[in-house]
């Protein structure tokens, strides 16, 4: 009988791709606004998740996520490297200079600043250029989305120069470091520099990245250094988390998307829901027929759950398909890069389906047991 | 009237619907048989209780009293299931309005009987482009029902009747839908095709025009049979139609 459900199922086309269209529309409107949610706050985590040399990030003790910096002493880095189980320790500095073009174009910068002698901490890919030149006096490597931003509709091109506190730098390459939350340009340079290049204060350490030595977990070492300094250290994971549940606190951002999803959520259940529902309604008269010829109520059970699992299947398969086939498209976007479709939210969407799916089976499978099918010699 | 000559015996079998001041009294104390071989008509006005009575047979519905023999079972006595199995495999039923699977074609509606009882797709599909051929639709056997006229929809709904080889037939007026001409070759195909020795078929119709094809026609009204006409052992009650004041009666 598994033919007859399917064939009833796709008999009037109409109603089978108004189904199928409501249940891949939810689908796609589920993965699109909970990928687009995590990939936006995953921004915020974006320069920690970039340095993939060191596993754990010391920071001042009240430092709550990464836009929120206060100055470590020098020393603290000769204690962190006294810690047992460090394999190694180098400073990382992050500042917000004001870049200027010899246009007078300018931006806010996130400024990094690398341990000079090992350039740790870099971004790994590189569009021009080398992160070796960052040897040279007075260079940066900046990120392409801020290059665009401060020459638009200009070639790549590496040796142009920017002014940052009075401070002539060259730009020696043009990385793909991941973008910031608040879509600023993204500079790396060494240490030494980075301090000139914002100035001012008398104390610039912002972090020290760790590397654990050999047999030691980070999680381990950050217990270490947290006892052994006082410090706050966390693991790269940790740190991010942090930043993200920092936005999600203090900002409206959860609330906006949250709604959002909400609103995807209620409607996609409520059509693909009540359009499943109401399609076994317009096919009550069919199901009382076949009771009445003799189709056990077991037998009328699967044929339902057959439908809906069908339709449920295709409509997710081709909701996903929407979603990736928007990502990929909008991932080579410069605003919206490395924005992606995150399996995560496409096994959640899965179970929102799957769920809606089942309530519509259930209230089906409800309507057609109740059904006397004597009803059927009714006109 | 016994239960070895006969496919359904009811007697004294009530059934009502709701309680109290909406309580409607359907079946009245009916006293009912349909024997093997014939074809039986049940006819009456309009809300008298005979698809009522049609449904209460199938097993479709619980009478509320009387006693009832079909097949010499007693179907409202079986739990859900054995019912639902006993009718599968001993009933066929034809409705007034098809009641086709509008996205299967005609074969396919015609094996859905057999693919309900398990038989494989195959086989089923075979028996009833078989049957379709039999009954004079072998042009039509992949025809949508949206595609056949409602001459040839009630000829597939005889054939979803007969495929599984079932020992009664109910029909709930077959030919309402159609013209006379055409009412008239179906119930030609159903007198031919449906009446066997050891088969019963209950027809419950108002078409006066087909009661020559009964061998016995129960008359009810107000929940009761009243009458009953039988051929006096003819194959077909010729002369229904000219002769008695029954006809007069029935079609008032």
């Amino acid at each position: 009988m598994n033919f007859v459900a399917l064939r009833m199922l796709t008999g009037d086309r109409a109603k089978y791709f108004g189904l199928v269209f409501a249940i891949a529309f939810c689908t796609f409107l589920l993965e699109n606004q909970t990928s687009i949610f995590a990939n936006i706050l995953r921004r915020t985590a974006s320069q920690i998740l970039d340095v993939t040399d060191a596993d754990v990030w010391v920071m001042d003790p009240k430092t709550e996520y990464w836009d929120q910096t206060k100055a470590l002493k020098d020393t603290d880095l000769t204690r962190v490297r006294g810690v047992e189980g460090v394999g190694w320790a180098v400073r990382l500095f992050k500042g917000t200079p004001v870049a200027r073009t010899s246009t007078g174009k300018f931006a806010v910068s996130f400024l990094i600043g690398l341990d000079d002698s090992t350039l740790a901490g870099a971004p790994r890919t590189m569009l021009l250029g080398s992160w070796e030149r960052l040897r040279e006096p007075d260079s940066v490597v900046i990120d392409k989305a801020g290059y665009v931003l401060l020459f638009p509709k200009e070639p790549l091109r590496l040796d142009r120069t920017l002014e940052m506190n009075d401070h002539l730098v060259r730009i020696v390459g043009i990385s793909d470091a991941s973008p910031p939350f608040q879509s600023l340009p993204v500079m790396h340079t060494r240490y030494s520099e980075a301090v000139g290049f914002v100035g001012r204060e008398r104390t610039q350490l912002s972090f020290i990245i760790v590397r654990p030595a050999k047999g030691v977990s980070p999680a381990e070492l950050t217990a270490r250094i947290q006892s052994g300094t006082g410090l706050r250290a966390r693991t790269t994971k940790e740190f991010m988390w942090d930043c993200v549940r920092y936005y999600l606190k203090n900002t409206g951002i959860p609330v906006n998307f949250g709604i959002t999803i909400v609103v995807a959520l209620v409607v996609g259940t409520v059509v693909a829901g009540q359009t499943f529902y109401l399609f076994t309604i317009d096919n009550l008269k069919q199901f009382g027929a076949l009771k009445a010829i003799g189709v056990t109520n077991l037998r009328l059970t699967a044929m339902i759950l057959l439908q809906a699992f069908s339709v449920g299947a295709l409509g997710f398969a081709l909701g996903t398909g929407m979603g990736a086939t928007f990502f990929e498209v909008f991932q080579h976007k410069l605003a919206t890069r490395h924005i992606v479709l995150m399996w995560q939210c496409v096994g959640i969407t899965g179970a929102c389906i799957f769920f809606v799916v089942i309530v519509a089976s259930v209230l089906s499978i409800r309507r057609v047991l109740v059904l006397e099918p004597a009803a059927v010699f009714q006109g | 009237m016994n239960s070895n000559s006969h496919a359904i015996l009811c007697r004294g079998v009530e059934k009502h619907y709701g309680e109290g001041e909406t309580r409607i009294d359907a079946l009245r104390g009916v006293d009912f048989g349909a024997r093997f071989g014939e074809l039986s008509f049940l006819v009456g006005p309009s809300g008298c209780g005979k698809t009522t009575l049609l449904c209460v047979i199938a097993g479709l519905l619980d009478r509320n009293a009387g006693d009832l023999e079909v097949l010499g079972r007693t179907p409202d006595e079986l739990s859900d299931r054995e019912r639902v199995l006993f009718r599968r495999k001993n009933l066929g039923f034809v409705f007034q309005q098809y009641n086709l699977l509008p996205a299967l074609t005609a074969a396919e509606n015609v094996a859905v009987p057999l693919l309900a009882a398990e038989v494989p797709r195959k086989e089923a599909l075979a028996r009833a482009t078989s049957l379709l051929s039999r009954l004079g639709l072998e042009k039509r056997v992949e025809a949508l029902p949206s595609k056949l006229s409602g001459g040839q929809q009630q000829r597939v709904a005889l054939a979803r009747a007969l495929v599984h080889e079932p020992r009664i037939i109910v029909c709930d007026e077959p030919t309402a839908a159609l013209d006379h001409a055409t009412g008239e070759a179906v119930m030609e195909l159903l007198a031919s095709n449906a009446v066997q020795p050891d088969r019963a078929v209950v027809v419950v119709t108002h078409d006066s025009r087909v009661f020559h094809h009964a061998q016995s026609i129960s008359r009810m009204d107000d929940g009761k049979i009243v009458e009953v006409t039988r051929s006096g052992g003819s194959p077909r009650m010729e002369n229904v139609e000219e002769s008695d004041s029954f006809r007069k009666e029935v079609i008032q």
